[in-house]
Parts: structure tokens; C-alpha cells; sequence
């Protein structure tokens, strides 16, 4: 149900940056990542060159490292190959559907995870985001149904989804600041590179002892798109 | 119809698969430093805030050039934030943001940015 409505607001904001129907449907089928994809279509409508899309696309979905590194104790008698396409399904919801689902059974259960990432996840996205992009093609005046708030709206709950600690906290709050702050005095597709590397490094300085250290299970937000 | 960005999400793709397959393709990832796992697991909140800031706090006119934006997007935006801090619903925030929007510019209070 996440995935669905998200997917269909994700298909509205890429059209209202101008992705055609092609194009929108090519990032949810090849990078299958809610965060990132919106992220781009930020990217794009700012003007930021590939380039710097690229290298804050590879930042924001590292943190699927957490994840692939968490499942693969469980995943290991799978087959490489099979494995290999695992890996493209694996989102923040996969994960959490998986994780918690091997855990009480106490074992792995592949078809298990099958059916949470394709059929719980990447099934509704594409289909959703079909569906968002096509509709979005047909509203004339986006602004007067407030389609262009969708996008800021979407970051900042995404954002504070994945904030589980003092760290996150001060990480996302710094990563604002700076990136305002560089994009009036720059543009602001160097803004949000700068406020996207800058605020880690911040973060990073607040004590262990005051963070709230999260396991990748935590980081996972329920009810989001796909990540 | 434009296919321009395909390459993108290719690209995209070309840097998002690896994150996702090192781990269950190769063992050893948790030999990697602490401090770069910590690092990785602030980037998504910081990259998201940095661009919902940007959205909202600043625009560029036809001079190029930026500057500040106060409005009622920060509204919106502050409330969505709200709603999903305390309720953990993304959609309900965004439902909620749109909603402010979409009243403030019906009865006048907002501009409709061009």
C-alpha cells in the first residue's frame, strides 16, 4: 500500500519536473529507489550535472550496505545467481519484511523474500508510478494543486524517518543549514552536495555515548517507498 | 517523448547495485572501518533535509541568481515534518502538506509560483 502511494506521488513529481513517461518508469524499474528517485528529480530540476546526480545518488543509497551486510549470514546457501537478482530488490521495506521474517522463523525463507520485494514492493511502485506520471500529464496548472510542495514534503518526512538518534538529528539539521546557506551564495545544486557531505561529517563528531547507535533493522521506516 | 534521462537512471543504477550486492555477493563487508558504516548511515538524513531546504528556502529568478524564499511551503513542509514525527505516516503528511497548500493558495494567502 506504501509502495503504491508512493510510487504515484513519485510518478506526479517526476512529471512535474518534466521526465517523460519513459523516463520515470525507467528509474523506478532500474534504480528501484524511493529515496534516491526522488532525490533526482530534485537533482534534475535544479540543474545539477550528472555528475554530481551520480556521486549523491551512490551516497544516499550506500547505507543499502547496512542492509546486504545484515542478510547475508542467512542468504548464504542461496544461489549467486539468484542472490545477484535479490540484490536489485533490496529496499528498505525488503529488508524489514525480510530480516523480521527470517528471525521468527529462526531461518531464511527465500520465497519469502521474493514475495516481499516483488510482490509487496516493486510490483505497486511500477505500477504506481505509471500511474502518477500518466495523471500528472494530464493536470494543466500543478502548482494550484500543490504538486510542488509533494517533493520538499516528501524529503523532510523521509528524512525524519531515517533520523533514529542524537547523530541522524544533528547530521540532517547541519546538512539544511549548510546547504542553504552554500546554495545563496553559489546555486543550489551545490548547495545540497555540500549540506549532503558536510552534515555526516558533523554528525559524526556527536558522542557515541550520546547517539542513539541504530542497528539496520531500526533504520528502516515503515510505511515509506521503496529506499 | 524524451528517453535523455534513461542513461541517468542507467548511471544511477551503475552506482545503486553495487551497494546493494557487496554484501550478499562478497563476504568480509564487516571488516570495513566503523567509522565509514557510521559515516553511510548519515548521509541519507543529511542529502534529504539539504534538499528539502534548498526546495523551500531558496529560489532563482530570471536573473540566475538565488535568493532566500519565505512562504507558505515552509508551512507545509513544517507540518508534514510534524506529522510524521509524531504519527510515523509519510502519506499522511504529505497529504497534509499538499492540503495547506492547495487552501492558502485558494483563498489568496499564497502566491502560485510560476
Amino acid at each position: 500500500m506504501s509502495a503504491a502511494g508512493f510510487g504515484f506521488v513519485y510518478g506526479l513529481s517526476a512529471r512535474e519536473a518534466g521526465f517523460s513517461v519513459v523516463e520515470a518508469m525507467a528509474m523506478s524499474t532500474l534504480v528501484f529507489a524511493g529515496a534516491a528517485q526522488f532525490a533526482a528529480v530534485g537533482y534534475v530540476a535544479s540543474g545539477l550535472a550528472w555528475p554530481g546526480i551520480i556521486l549523491l545518488t551512490a551516497l544516499l543509497n550506500a547505507r543499502h550496505l547496512l542492509y546486504s551486510a545484515a542478510l547475508s549470514p542467512w542468504l548464504r546457501d542461496v544461489s549467486i545467481a539468484r542472490r545477484a537478482v535479490m540484490s536489485h530488490l533490496l529496499t528498505d521495506e525488503a529488508f524489514a519484511l525480510s530480516i523480521n521474517h527470517f528471525r521468527r522463523l529462526g531461518r531464511a525463507d527465500e520465497r519469502g523474500y521474493w514475495i516481499g520485494a516483488i510482490g509487496a514492493t516493486f510490483i505497486p511502485w511500477n505500477l504506481a508510478t505509471l500511474a502518477g506520471v500518466l495523471i500528472g500529464a494530464q493536470i494543466p496548472d500543478p502548482a494550484r494543486f500543490g504538486i510542488d510542495v509533494i517533493f520538499p514534503a516528501a524529503m523532510i518526512g523521509l528524512a525524519v524517518g531515517l533520523v533514529t538518534g542524537r547523530r541522524e538529528l544533528v547530521a540532517a539539521i547541519v546538512g539544511g543549514g549548510v546547504a542553504v546557506v552554500v546554495a545563496l551564495s553559489t546555486s543550489p545544486a551545490i548547495g545540497i552536495v555540500a549540506g549532503g557531505i558536510v552534515g555526516p561529517l558533523v554528525g559524526l563528531v556527536v558522542p557515541v555515548g550520546m547517539a542513539a547507535e541504530a542497528a539496520p533493522s531500526d533504520v528502516v521506516r515503515p510505511g515509506g517507498p521503496p529506499s | 517523448m524524451s528517453t535523455n534521462l534513461v542513461l541517468l537512471a542507467l548511471l544511477m543504477l551503475a552506482v545503486t547495485y553495487p551497494t546493494r550486492a557487496v554484501g550478499l555477493l562478497t563476504p568480509g563487508l564487516d571488516r570495513l572501518p566503523k567509522v565509514a558504516f557510521d559515516y553511510l548511515q548519515l548521509v541519507g538524513p543529511a542529502v534529504l533535509a539539504a534538499l528539502a531546504a534548498v526546495s523551500v528556502m531558496v529560489i532563482v529568478g530570471d536573473d540566475e541568481v538565488p535568493a532566500f524564499h519565505v512562504g507558505v511551503e515552509w508551512v507545509a513542509v513544517f507540518v508534514c515534518l510534524v506529522v510524521v514525527a509524531r504519527r510515523r505516516n509519510l502519506f499522511l503528511g504529505l497529504v497534509s502538506a499538499v492540503a495547506i497548500v492547495v487552501i492558502a493558495r485558494a483563498a489568496g494567502l499564497a502566491a502560485i509560483p510560476s
